[in-house]
C-alpha cells in the first residue's frame, strides 16, 4: 500500500525531534520522496535553532530586579503584619478562654462549698 | 539560567526556611532567564516585565509548596508560563486589537529568500520573526516544548488545556514556523513521488 505525503506530514516534525520512528511503509515513502526529505531536514534545522535559544538570555531593562524585590518586600511586610495580628487575636482568644474556664471553675467550687455547708447545717 | 542547580538548591532550601536574603539572591540570579521566557511568550517588553514580576510574587508565596522533585528553574518556568497565559487571556478580553489567528502578515524577510528558504546563517534571526508571527497560544506551546523542553503534561497543566490540545497546537505551531521559514515547500496537492 502506497503512502501519501499528507498522510505522514503530521509525524515528520516528531520524527525530526527524535520522538517517534516511522513505520516501515512510511519510511520507504520518505526514502523515495524528495519533498518529505526536504521537509524533514527543515524541521531538524528549526528544532535545532529552537533548542539553541534555550541558552540565550535577554537582559531586561534596568530596574526590574529592584521592582521585584520591592514588591516582595511589601508582600513580606503585609504577611508579617497579618501573622502578627493573627497571633494577637489568638492570644486574646486564648486569654478569654482561660478566663472563662477559671470563672467557671470558681463558680463550681463556690457552688459545691455552699452545698456542703447546707448539708452540715441540716444535719 | 547559568547558575548550577546545586547553588540554586542551597538558596532554595534557605529561602524555604524563611531566609529573605536567600530568596532575593534567587531573584537576582534567575531574573534574566525568567524575563527571557516571559518575553518569548508575550512578545512585548512591558508585558514581559509584568509577567516576570507576577511570576516572582507567586513563587514567593508558593515556595513552601515547591517539593524539589523538579529543578527550581523548571518550577519557575512553569509559574511564568501560567502567569503569561493568564496575562494574555485577560488582555485579550480587554483588548480587541489582536490579529486573528491565521492572518498572514506581509514581511519583506519572508519573501527575499524564494529559492532555498532560510539558510543556517540567517535562520536564527528569521526564527525570532517567525515566532513573533505565531498566535500567542501556538507560540506558548512551541516555546515551552521546543525551547524549554517542558513535557506535554506540564504545558497542558500551566496553559489550562488538555494534553491532546497541547500536542495539536505544537504540531500546528511547527507547521506554521516551517511554512513561514521555508515557504517554497508549502504543500499544495502534494503526492508521493
Amino acid at each position: 500500500m502506497s503512502v501519501r505525503c499528507d498522510e505522514i506530514d503530521i509525524q515528520l516534525s516528531e520524527v525530526a525531534a527524535g520522538n517517534v520512528t516511522l513505520p516501515r511503509a512510511s519510511r520507504r515513502h520518505v526514502e523515495g520522496c524528495l519533498r518529505c526529505q526536504a521537509e524533514l531536514v527543515q524541521y531538524r534545522r528549526i528544532l535545532a535553532a529552537l533548542r539553541a535559544m534555550r541558552t540565550e538570555v535577554l537582559e531586561p531593562a534596568p530596574g526590574l530586579i529592584a521592582d521585584i524585590l520591592t514588591q516582595i518586600e511589601v508582600a513580606g511586610e503585609r504577611t508579617a503584619i497579618r501573622s502578627l495580628l493573627n497571633n494577637h487575636k489568638a492570644a486574646y482568644l486564648g486569654g478569654l478562654a482561660a478566663a472563662t474556664a477559671a470563672g467557671a471553675a470558681g463558680a463550681i467550687l463556690v457552688a459545691s462549698r455552699n452545698r456542703r455547708s447546707r448539708v452540715s447545717l441540716a444535719s | 539560567m547559568n547558575e548550577s542547580p546545586e547553588e540554586l538548591d542551597e538558596l532554595v532550601v534557605a529561602a524555604r526556611g524563611g531566609d529573605r536574603a536567600a530568596f532575593d539572591e534567587l531573584v537576582r540570579r534567575t531574573t534574566a532567564s525568567t524575563y527571557t521566557l516571559a518575553l518569548r511568550l508575550t512578545n512585548n517588553e512591558e508585558d514581559a516585565r509584568d509577567v516576570t514580576q507576577e511570576a516572582y510574587m507567586r513563587a514567593y508565596r508558593g515556595l513552601k509548596n515547591y517539593r524539589g522533585d523538579a529543578q527550581f528553574t523548571t518550577w519557575l518556568y512553569r509559574i511564568t508560563a501560567n502567569c503569561a497565559s493568564t496575562f494574555l487571556t485577560t488582555r485579550r478580553r480587554h483588548r480587541h486589537d489582536e490579529f486573528p489567528e491565521g492572518l498572514e502578515l506581509a514581511d519583506a524577510r519572508a519573501q527575499t529568500d524564494v529559492e532555498g528558504g532560510a539558510s543556517n546563517a540567517d535562520l536564527r534571526e528569521q526564527l525570532d520573526w517567525a515566532l513573533a508571527q505565531l498566535p500567542p497560544r501556538l507560540r506558548a506551546v512551541v516555546v515551552l516544548r521546543d525551547v524549554y523542553d517542558l513535557p506535554h503534561e506540564a504545558i497542558a497543566s500551566e496553559l489550562g488545556i488538555s494534553v491532546s490540545a497541547a500536542k495539536v497546537r505544537l504540531h500546528r505551531a511547527r507547521l506554521k514556523l516551517r511554512s513561514t521559514l521555508y515557504p517554497e515547500l508549502d504543500r499544495v496537492d502534494v503526492r508521493a513521488v
